[in-house]
């Protein structure tokens, strides 16, 4: 079932780029494609972690779109900041526990705050995140957030 | 107006709207007063204003192979940007960069 999903992934990946539909593109495709999925199935890369196909879907499609949302409504913040005189930030390091189990809900949650502008992850392991915030009030807002439901949502599946 | 004037328009829009969040990020470069706060700026830069200037240029393109293509490039921002930026500012506190803060705040953890 993986296997199959990444050879799809694989092959769908190469058609998209080459855009040549002949017989001979089409075969070699397939076959960069099997090429491909036999070195990372000897690479040992296609386990829950490698390629998380067993995310929890629905939430998956929720949370991306909140994402983009929460990342505008933080872009424009930090935005607002830089163009203010007065340049009001209060630049803060805070530490928190994030409540995801596994790697992956953990790299998903970290890398959503770094990519929110206004904050960064400096330092990721399993109970502990270690965080710089642009801000006081964003530092403020991380522990037991609305982002840190939604990722530990993610891992449910 | 036709129909492609105004996606043209809209596609302009969201050109310029990217042009100007780059812009703005560029300025907090500068503005910001070290390492860490400028890399917060800089996340502007390849959050929306990437964002933006692509969705303009998928306006643009329409529904061809191209399109598929932009997306695939803002599915690369959108995972590689994030990462990038968290080894910078993890290597940076490694490697002994203490950053700015405001007084009342925690003093940074020593460790590892």
């Amino acid at each position: 079932m993986r296997t199959l999903s990444f050879f799809a992934a694989l092959y769908v990946f190469w058609l998209l780029l080459s855009g040549m539909y002949t017989p001979f593109l089409m075969a070699a495709g397939a076959g960069c494609a099997l090429l491909v999925l036999l070195l990372a199935r000897r690479m040992d890369l296609l386990d829950r972690e490698g390629f998380p196909v067993h995310l929890a879907w629905p939430a998956l499609m929720t949370y991306w779109p909140w994402l983009i949302k929460e990342i505008v409504k933080s872009a424009w913040d930090v935005s607002r900041r830089i163009l203010d005189p007065r340049l009001p930030i209060s630049p803060t390091l805070v530490e928190f526990v994030p409540s995801q189990k596994t790697d992956l809900g953990l790299v998903i949650h970290a890398n959503s705050i770094t990519l929110t502008p206004g904050t960064i992850a400096v330092e990721v392991e399993p109970g502990r995140f270690l965080v710089h915030a642009l801000t006081r009030e964003g530092a403020a807002g991380l522990a037991g957030s609305e982002m840190d439901r939604r990722c530990t949502r993610l891992e449910e599946a | 107006m036709s129909a492609i004037h105004w996606l043209d328009w809209l596609s302009g829009m969201l050109l310029l709207a990217g042009s100007v969040f780059c812009l703005v990020g560029a300025l907090g470069l500068l503005r910001m007063p070290d390492f860490y706060t400028r890399v917060h700026a800089a996340s502007l830069v390849e959050t929306l204003g990437a964002g933006f200037i692509l969705l303009g240029l998928i306006l643009q393109a329409g529904l061809t192979l191209v399109t598929a293509k932009l997306l695939m490039m803002g599915l690369l921002i959108f995972f590689a940007s994030p990462t990038a930026s968290h080894a910078l500012a993890r290597s940076a506190l490694l490697k002994g960069v203490r950053p700015r803060l405001v007084p009342d705040s925690e003093p940074p953890p020593s460790k590892p």
